[in-house]
């Protein structure tokens, strides 16, 4: 971990303003919103598919404007402080960004980055759900999974040849790929996700969790817990692709609450609840078919 | 303080013999502090006949609140003859549009537009000064201080609650109280519902102690479920609400375009049935429908 050049924080002013969304959620908000009555749990379950969308709600609703007394961290509660229809306004503009190309400069497969992100952020909660009961928050450990590797989106966006050196730097030394950023890029993803989500002043926990999730040595917690373990599950059992492949020298994130063993640990998650996240998440990141 | 009603009627203005008694003017509330500090709250059409008097009244200082800017709370703000008056000074407040992304500046240059209408912001003489609030962010205007809280309609809503030496006042602007967006056998509902109860507990907890609440209650309770999602309260609704609070008065407006007062009134007296509503002398609240020109004095 280290800081930001001056030049990458004047590009995150502006990053996530002009940054596109993914292509289906893209597609399903034009759908959804040329019908008047379009049903307004259904522009929810998109909007909190989307990694772009979602932080882009967050940055509008934890603004100083609304100076509101909890932080928000969820899309639902994002619709009662600000009504459907402001949501569902903010989610057009956001489409009328365009949408995010599957292949760009740095080789990076955003439509299988987006289905790793959205299974780490469902096994994120159901570990929540299943091993942290009333130590995290299954919908916080949800929003934690789908924006702990945000930062990759913008090292697409912003550092596309970068990025593209980082992912072949760790693939040819065989490292993690957080390593390999900051070695060549001399940031990692993880702060670059926690410096937009501290500019935008995002609950303390949430930021923590972003910044933190490829260190060994950070404070534990019980939502850090769950979305490391989601994140070596998901890479365990090649599901989509984050750019950092599993390693069977990986020393398991979270020993003393979910053991040693993934092949174990995915025995004990609820049965069908895997494959119901994945098949839900290869829908929505156009992959169905592919792996 | 003093409250006076100079438009009560929503969406749009409604002139006409069947509504002569409660009167056709949209949204607009003048509130006196006890210094006699001036506040205007929304400029709907009502505005016009309040600035009719005002110019007997110069040089004016004016604070104006808006609660938001659909159609029927601006449509009179160019018509605010102290806006063109060298020596006068308005100082205009609202909320911060998320959607446009600009805060309460953009009201009259949006509203402005040559072709929309033949003065420009540029050409009006008052001292006119934008004021963009953030939720729970008091201002203090003479003796009065104005808080603005956020409620629910279709575009960012502020209700602004004014304290006066011990007195205290609330306006929704237009509100509907937050719906569940899930079916109650949707697996987010409860979840969904536990956030609304949340809410709703702190906009409570912000109107405690209140005298008067002045509430958007557009629909009738039979109406209101082809009507969920438009951003309207409702006369059963209203009441039930400022009952639960403890207010003082209630104060109903927003009064649909299309109802009569006979209508209006039979709606009224209809939701005060429904509602098991008890009179001011059996302990109730007291209720009234708003009505151009009424004056309530707190």
């Amino acid at each position: 971990m280290s800081a930001l050049t001056p030049e990458l924080e004047r590009k995150l002013d502006t990053a996530v303003e002009r940054m596109p969304a993914f292509p289906r959620s893209v597609q399903r908000i034009l759908e959804l919103t040329r019908n008047i009555n379009c049903l307004p749990k259904e522009i929810v379950a998109v909007i909190e598919k989307d990694p772009v969308m979602t932080m882009k709600i967050f940055k509008v609703i934890n603004s100083a404007y609304y100076s509101l007394p909890t932080k928000i961290t969820s899309i639902g509660q994002s619709v009662v402080y600000l009504g459907i229809n402001t949501i569902k306004n903010l989610a057009l503009g956001f489409a009328a960004a365009g949408i995010l190309p599957r292949m760009n400069a740095a080789g990076f497969d955003i439509q299988r980055y987006l289905l790793h992100s959205l299974v780490v952020a469902g096994v994120a909660r159901q570990l929540a759900i299943q091993f942290a009961d009333d130590e995290a928050d299954p919908g916080d450990c949800y929003i934690a999974g789908l924006l702990h590797d945000f930062g990759k989106v913008v090292f697409v966006q912003f550092l596309s040849a970068e990025f593209h050196d980082a992912l072949a730097y760790a693939k040819e030394h065989s490292l993690p790929l957080h390593e390999a950023e900051r070695k060549v890029i001399g940031v990692d993803h993880g702060v670059v996700g926690a410096r937009l989500a501290k500019r935008w002043t995002f609950p303390a926990h949430l930021i923590d969790c972003i910044r933190d999730h490829h260190q060994p040595a950070a404070a534990p917690s019980a939502m850090l817990d769950c979305v490391r373990t989601a994140d070596q599950l998901v890479r365990f059992r090649e599901i989509g692709d984050s750019g950092n492949p599993w390693r069977e020298a990986e020393a398991p994130a979270a020993a003393a609450r979910f053991g040693n063993d993934p092949e174990d640990l995915l025995a004990r998650l609820a049965p069908g609840s895997l494959e119901k996240i994945v098949a839900e998440a290869m829908m929505f990141a156009q992959l169905a078919g592919e792996r | 303080m003093k409250v006076r009603f100079w438009g009560v009627r929503g969406s749009i203005p409604a002139p006409g013999p069947h509504t002569i008694r409660y009167g056709g003017n949209t949204t607009c509330i003048e509130v006196r502090s006890d210094d006699g500090a001036l506040l205007i709250f929304d400029a709907g059409t009502g505005i016009f006949p309040l600035a009719q008097e005002l110019l007997k009244q110069m040089p004016v200082q004016a604070s104006i609140y808006m609660t938001h800017t659909h159609w029927d709370h601006i449509q009179g703000l160019p018509f605010f003859t102290p806006l063109y008056i060298p020596g006068n000074s308005i100082r205009i407040h609202g909320g911060y549009d998320v959607v446009a992304g600009r805060g309460i500046e953009q009201v009259m240059e949006v509203q402005l537009q040559y072709s929309y209408f033949p003065v420009r912001e540029a050409e009006m003489k008052a001292g006119i000064e934008y004021r963009t609030l953030r939720v729970g962010e008091t201002v203090h205007v003479g003796d009065a201080s104005v808080t603005p809280l956020l409620l629910n309609h279709p575009v960012v809503n502020f209700g602004y609650r004014v304290d006066c030496n011990g007195k205290s006042v609330f306006f929704t602007g237009d509100h509907e109280p937050w719906p569940n967006i899930y079916d109650p056998a949707d697996e987010g509902y409860a979840e969904f519902q536990q956030m609304i109860d949340q809410q709703q507990a702190q906009l409570d907890q912000a109107l405690a102690g209140l005298d008067i609440m002045i509430a958007d209650c557009s629909y009738t309770a039979a109406e209101y479920p082809t009507r969920i999602g438009w951003g309207h309260g409702t006369l059963e609704g209203s009441i039930a609400w400022a009952s639960r609070i403890g207010v003082k008065t209630l104060v109903c407006t927003h009064h649909e375009p299309t109802r009569s007062d006979d209508a209006l009134e039979q709606a009224f007296a209809a939701a005060l049935e429904h509602t098991g509503h008890a009179s001011p002398a059996a302990g109730g609240l007291e209720i009234l429908l708003a009505r151009e020109g009424m004056e309530l004095t707190l």
